[in-house]
């Protein structure tokens, strides 16, 4: 669907203050309802456009006013100002856009919600077929709502036979149909009168929007300046101001967390509903069906997990931290300042590719060195095939590399120098002082990078999918194939999956243990970190 | 013949420990040391007094070849220890830092425990056959150090956990484990109380025994306590250096004389 704006060219004045691309006058205030919210529909993307670039302009122009009225109020003079004239107008800049643009936001949030409250109420239980609900006729009717607001724009029809359209009396869906918008069955007359409801609402709610927001910038701009005047302390308020957006953005990050860990646990909880938490926990077979007596257990899911994170940092911490200690205890600042971004360059590569090189490269030469056969070089014969719980895991360490590097790096290079110093002149060598010395005091660090390093490992998903294998089960051999469970949420979620079960479920239930794990990692990390590292300031 | 014996006798009871010939030193372009020639004799404390930046902590540096350890640094001329170049290629500067020991102007202790920071040199030189050994040397360095009272009940908590004082003597203490026969101090009470800075004074003359110390310190009251002999640094000459009563009651140099009365500086 093209862009409404670029459909109806009209002036900014009148779409700014109108709504929708109606050619009668702007806001009837008969037609406004008793409830006037209404859903978010395309046709509205073209005022809302408009309304925040009435408000930003509003607010530009607040700031020269307010800027201006103070230094009039000081008769020119700064000196004689509480706080600089940019406070002034900034001040005002700030009561025109902050109540108003928040309205918006909130507006836009909650409209569609309440909309759809008040519309699906309209549609008899009869409509609602079988075995579904309530939302998906829901669909059609919004469905049906753009598709007439598309032929309005189109000129095919009129603001009020778009209105007054009788489902009995016209063909809607070839009507439809030839403004671009397919329907996928006939229009049934509840289903019209409920998308012709819907757009009623959401016009009014729209002009009602419209109004309270530039009702709120031009009473913010009043009021500010009224306010403006020498004695005004504009900065502390500007300050103020500054601060609230500091603790809305820390505590938007937080309330994402939760968000994030209330939604998983909401699932969790019905996951447990429908399949008994001992074979969850205490099982000892990972094998979804869809006949009704799968077995899901954690257990061999985090074994494969835990042997694979195992083996990866086996590989990325000897590794990485011999790199750390190189580049930060011998390596001359030539080497160092192109050594490092070169191993930083590993931890932008994506994961996708460091799976491809899994399958490609690591597990056929590993199958070469251990396989059987004619690809058994050293005639073991302990590996069938490519994917294995070591190829991953090698893999997965060389991933983990430059994190473990860079951050032991920076946590050697941040232990004084002074003890260096006091180390070399009682005559240690430096390779004495960085065993004795450096380490030790870095240890703390070290330990907290190689715990993130693992929170890492276990969240991994892609090298696993590619270079494991899928096949859940326990065993103590790294040449067989194993799967984790990340790789199970992903197989799980994706695919034909009746979102009820408790085979998609167990998704749920098994990211919620992963993040458990992790931030256990994590909060351990942070304690040991923060625990010893007061040592040596 | 005889009076020149007599007179070389009498110069062995004063035996010339370190002798610095037309020493330069230079960090990159900047040169910061220039011709520096100074005799430092055994069993007496030297201090070396100057403005800041004259270069007094640069040339301490190059007794014990800390400044190996600073790569845009270049030493030139020649540093004898008991006649022997300090800066000629078969020396070790490692196993030359175990017989030069340094206490830093910041109290230093490693994160380990006061008997592990006094045997890390003892350990690394393997002077201890065994620990009962090891445990004689923590307790005797502790002693010379004046702070084992304070700590024999604790010798396993972390030395970081000492006052500033306490650390400054555990450095000194971890320094003299190692049995070294020079001592250099750069500024070794800076950081430190009145109290805790008459503690190390006291420490130091008796310290003059068993070694040389030279000592670096701004305070002229300090140089004049503890001190035989003084060299006065400025601008990275050398511009005096004799008998600490006569440097301060009768400087040769006029720019002595006023730096001593407070005049330059």
């Amino acid at each position: 669907m093209k862009p409404p704006w670029a459909a109806t060219p009209k002036s900014p004045q009148h779409i700014a203050i109108g709504w929708g691309g109606s050619s009668a006058p702007v806001v009837f205030l008969d037609q406004i309802q008793p409830v006037f919210f209404a859903a978010v529909t395309p046709e509205l993307l073209m005022p809302l456009f408009w309304l925040v670039v009435v408000l930003l302009a509003l607010t530009a122009l607040g700031f020269w006013f307010g800027r201006r009225r103070a230094l009039a109020s000081a008769q020119g003079n700064p000196r004689h100002l509480h706080s600089l004239p940019v406070y002034y107008g900034a001040n005002v800049a700030m009561s025109i856009a902050i109540p108003a643009l928040l309205t918006l936001m909130v507006w836009l949030l909650a409209q569609p919600l309440l909309i759809e409250n008040r519309v699906s109420g309209l549609i008899p239980q009869e409509l609602i077929p079988e075995s579904t609900s309530v939302g998906l006729v829901m669909s059609d009717v919004r469905r049906l709502a753009e598709g007439l607001d598309e032929a309005v724009l189109q000129n095919v029809m009129t603001q009020q036979e778009a209105r007054s359209l009788d489902a009995s009396t016209s063909d809607v869906r070839a009507l439809l149909g030839s403004v671009g918008v397919a329907l996928g069955s006939e229009v049934r007359p509840e289903v019209l009168e409920a998308a012709q409801q819907y757009r009623q609402l959401s016009r009014t709610g729209g002009n009602a929007m419209t109004l309270v927001c530039l009702l709120l910038a031009v009473v913010g701009f009043g009021l500010s300046i009224r306010r403006t005047h020498k004695d005004f302390r504009a900065r502390n308020v500007v300050e103020r101001g500054v601060l609230a957006l500091l603790i809305l953005a820390a505590s938007l990050a937080i309330l994402t967390t939760i968000g994030i860990v209330l939604s998983m646990l909401f699932e969790t909880v019905n996951f447990f509903g429908l399949h008994a938490w001992t074979d969850f926990f205490f099982g000892s077979t990972w094998a979804p069906n869809f006949r009704g007596d799968s077995e899901l257990s954690i257990l061999p899911l985090l074994w494969g997990t835990l042997y694979i994170s195992a083996i990866a940092l086996l590989v990325a911490v000897p590794v990485g931290l011999f790199a750390a200690i190189y580049l930060s205890e011998y390596a001359s600042p030539a080497v160092r300042s192109f050594a490092k971004p070169l191993l930083e360059i590993l931890a932008g590569i994506p994961t996708i590719v460091y799976g491809l090189f899994a399958l490609l490269t690591v597990g056929p030469l590993l199958l070469k060195l251990f396989g059987q056969g004619d690809n058994g070089i050293l005639g073991l014969s302990w590996m069938t095939g490519a994917t294995s719980v070591l190829t991953a895991g090698v893999v997965m360490g060389i991933m983990l590399i430059p994190f473990v590097s860079s951050l032991s790096d920076d946590i050697i290079n941040a232990v004084p120098q002074s003890l260096r110093d006091g180390s070399l002149g009682l005559g240690a060598t430096p390779s004495e002082t960085i065993r004795q010395v450096v380490l030790p005091a870095a240890l703390p660090g070290i330990v907290g990078a190689i715990l993130l390093a693992a929170s890492r490992a276990i969240g991994e998903t892609m090298i696993v999918v590619m270079g494991a294998g899928a096949i859940a089960k326990f065993s103590a051999n790294p040449f067989e194939s194993m799967t984790t469970i990340t790789t199970r949420v992903v197989s799980q979620l994706t695919g034909d999956t009746d979102f009820a079960s408790p085979e998609t479920l167990v998704a749920f239930a098994l990211g919620l243990s992963l993040f458990v794990l992790t931030l256990g990692l994590n909060v351990l990390a942070l304690y040991i970190v923060r625990k010893y590292r007061e040592q040596y300031d | 013949m005889n009076t020149m014996n007599m007179l070389d006798k009498n110069l062995d009871t004063k035996t010339t420990k370190i002798a610095a010939r037309d020493v330069n030193v230079y960090y990159g372009d900047s040169h910061a040391i220039k011709d520096v020639n100074v005799e430092i004799d055994a069993n007496t404390v030297t201090a070396f007094i100057g403005p800041s930046g004259c270069g007094k902590s640069t040339f301490l540096r190059c007794i014990n070849r800390m400044n190996d350890t600073i790569d845009v640094c270049r030493v030139t001329g020649d540093i004898l220890l008991d006649g022997e170049d300090i800066y000629d290629k078969r020396v070790d500067p490692v196993q030359l830092r175990a017989r030069v020991g340094m206490v830093f102007q910041k109290p230093n202790p490693f994160p380990k425990s006061i008997y592990d920071n006094v045997a890390y040199g003892p350990r690394i030189h393997g002077l201890s056959r065994n620990k009962a050994e090891l445990d004689e040397i923590v307790e005797k360095s502790l002693r010379r150090a004046a702070i084992w009272e304070e700590v024999k009940d604790r010798l396993h908590a972390p030395g970081t956990g000492l006052s500033g004082g306490q650390q400054q003597r555990l450095c000194i203490a971890r320094a003299i484990a190692t049995e070294p026969e020079v001592l250099l101090m750069d500024e070794p009470c800076s950081a430190l109380d009145p109290i805790a800075t008459a503690q190390v004074e006291e420490l130091i003359d008796e310290l003059r025994a068993n070694y040389s110390v030279v000592i670096v310190t701004h305070s002229m009251q300090q140089a004049a306590r503890v001190s035989q002999k003084t060299a006065f640094f400025h601008l990275g000459n050398l511009v005096e250096f004799g008998p600490t009563g006569q440097i301060f009651t009768n400087p040769d140099d006029p720019r002595t004389e006023s730096y001593i009365t407070g005049r330059i500086g």
